[in-house]
């Protein structure tokens, strides 16, 4: 069956490859900071990496560290089918971040629980080394 | 686009439903284009359109032997078939071809003949989304579902109750993969998938496929079934990252494709008779009933739990059980486009006394893209 075959095939997380309007996050997240763009001329900040401004088309745009500081805006516990590389049951959140925009994040250091993972509460980034090229942005409940 | 300008004039699925381990991807959407063919009465050599998702249109006309003057593969997910129809009954309107077929059909189960999709690593995709653990469109499409509850006040008891609806639906159509009633406990204790989800939140997984024939109303009726008119359609897309959408109170796409099809069509929405909204999972026809203009979002789950999209409500929605209970082979847009067909024929099981108008709303992707398309049987 070809699926099983897939499955064979990639039997460990996915990894993200960087292409080169993406080099600097990743770039980022090797280094403990976590990045996003900002336009120069219109003062959008966005996600995921472009480099031009998706809101005024302007190329003039800067790369900043941001503060790494959100709140989890939703999420799934999955179950089942669980991705390779992960044990069941784990949640895949979407992370607003203080600075606007969302990213998807495992909730690393909670419960995997309804009960623990509530909506707004206060995120914080938290970076996880996965292979000697890439470490994730990830994030935890805020401390205090 | 004009209304009522282009009519469906042949529309059959497979020959079976469901699992169908003996017919490979690319022959399931031969048997849906052949019995569409039969239905419409007419020759392959009559279709000088072709439009098809998945599998590419220089595929189907190779397999069927088919010469077009127009193609069309436009591959968005399950609403493909909505933007195809919409694309053609612009091409029809425009002279760029005269009868059009439209093709789905996946090997969704027994996976024959059929491409593995992969998410390339080095896209959007695969480096902010599959790292966190998504794998197939369960631990996705829910993605949103706990922020809307949370916005609108909606309860897992209400969402549940699109499960038990459709299911009743799905008993009166002796085709549905899924008959036996549930209850609303019966779903909130059914084996977890993705929470909020479990197993009675989320579609089959099936083979199967559909067709459709278009032409001009004017020669519509000619043919041997009651024409059904293409009254207003709509599109749009938005993103393929569900983590990137604008918002999880609404779907963008939705807010564009419904509208822009209402206002092509000049209807309202207490003109409406039935409805489809595509339900990969069971928080789509909340956000449709919204998204669309029938209520404020606060209201879809109240709507929906209080029977009023239920088999007698004054709103039938999802009257084949749906991709929840029905059958869904991947992309299951064709098939809501075929039970709106059928309503408007007067032939569907489930068929809802004299209806005239249907609504029929689909999704791509996890709200990556959306197509609506208004079906009329009076001219």
């Amino acid at each position: 069956m070809i699926r099983e075959r897939l499955q064979m095939a990639a039997p460990s997380r996915a990894l993200p490859v960087p292409t080169p309007e993406t080099q600097h996050f990743w770039d980022g997240t090797q280094s403990g900071e976590l990045r996003l763009q900002r336009c120069d001329d219109c003062s959008n900040v966005y996600f995921p990496p472009r480099p031009f401004c998706p809101s005024c088309a302007s190329r003039k745009v800067s790369v900043f560290k941001a503060s790494g500081k959100g709140k989890l805006y939703s999420y799934v516990i999955n179950h089942r089918p669980a991705a390779p590389g992960f044990t069941p049951p784990y949640a895949i959140a979407v992370v607003e971040l203080d600075e606007g925009p969302r990213m998807m994040s495992n909730i690393l250091d909670c419960p995997q629980t309804p009960e623990a993972l509530v909506l707004d509460m206060k995120l914080e980034v938290a970076f996880e080394k996965v292979s000697d090229k890439i470490t994730l942005s990830q994030f935890r409940p805020a401390k205090g | 686009m004009r209304r009522n300008q282009v009519a469906v004039v042949g529309a059959a699925e497979t020959t079976k439903l469901g699992v169908i381990p003996d017919m490979s991807q690319i022959q399931l959407h031969a048997d849906a284009a052949l019995n569409a063919l039969a239905d419409a009465g007419l020759k392959l050599s009559d279709i000088d359109g072709i439009a098809t998702a998945v599998e590419t249109p220089q595929q189907l006309a190779h397999y069927l032997g088919i010469t077009p003057t127009w193609v069309d593969g436009t591959s968005v997910g399950g609403c493909s078939f909505m933007l195809h129809v919409r694309h053609a009954a612009a091409a029809i309107e425009a002279g760029l071809c005269k009868t059009v077929l439209i093709t789905h059909a996946e090997s969704g189960k027994s996976m024959i003949g059929k491409l593995p999709r992969s998410i390339p690593a080095d896209s959007l995709q695969g480096q902010f989304e599959a790292p966190f653990g998504v794998y197939g469109p369960p631990s996705m499409f829910p993605i949103p579902v706990l922020r809307y509850m949370r916005t609108y006040g909606i309860t897992h008891e209400q969402i549940a109750m699109v499960s038990v609806v459709q299911r009743e639906w799905a008993a009166k159509n002796p085709r549905a993969m899924m008959k036996d009633p549930i209850t609303v406990e019966d779903v909130l204790n059914s084996r977890m998938i993705a929470y909020p989800f479990r197993i009675l939140q989320c579609c089959l997984v099936t083979d199967g496929g559909g067709a459709l024939i278009l032409t001009s109303a004017d020669r519509a009726k000619d043919f041997p079934q009651k024409p059904v008119y293409i009254l207003g359609t709509g599109e749009s897309v938005e993103t393929p990252m569900v983590s990137q959408m604008e918002t999880f109170n609404s779907s963008r796409a939705f807010k564009v494709a419904g509208p822009t099809a209402f206002r092509e069509a000049g209807i309202a929405h207490k003109d409406v008779d039935h409805l489809m909204i595509y339900d990969a999972f069971a928080h789509l026809p909340l956000f449709g009933l919204g998204d669309l203009g029938f209520m404020p979002h606060e209201e879809t789950g109240k709507f929906i739990a209080d029977r009023k999209t239920a088999i007698g409500g004054k709103l039938p929605m999802n009257t084949n059980g749906g991709g929840l209970s029905y059958m869904h082979s991947g992309m299951y847009g064709m098939y809501a486009l075929q039970e709106s067909v059928r309503q408007m024929r007067g032939i569907a099981p489930a068929q809802v006394p004299g209806a005239k108008i249907s609504v029929c709303h689909g999704v791509g992707g996890m709200f990556a893209a959306s197509g609506t398309i208004i079906f009329t049987n009076e001219r």
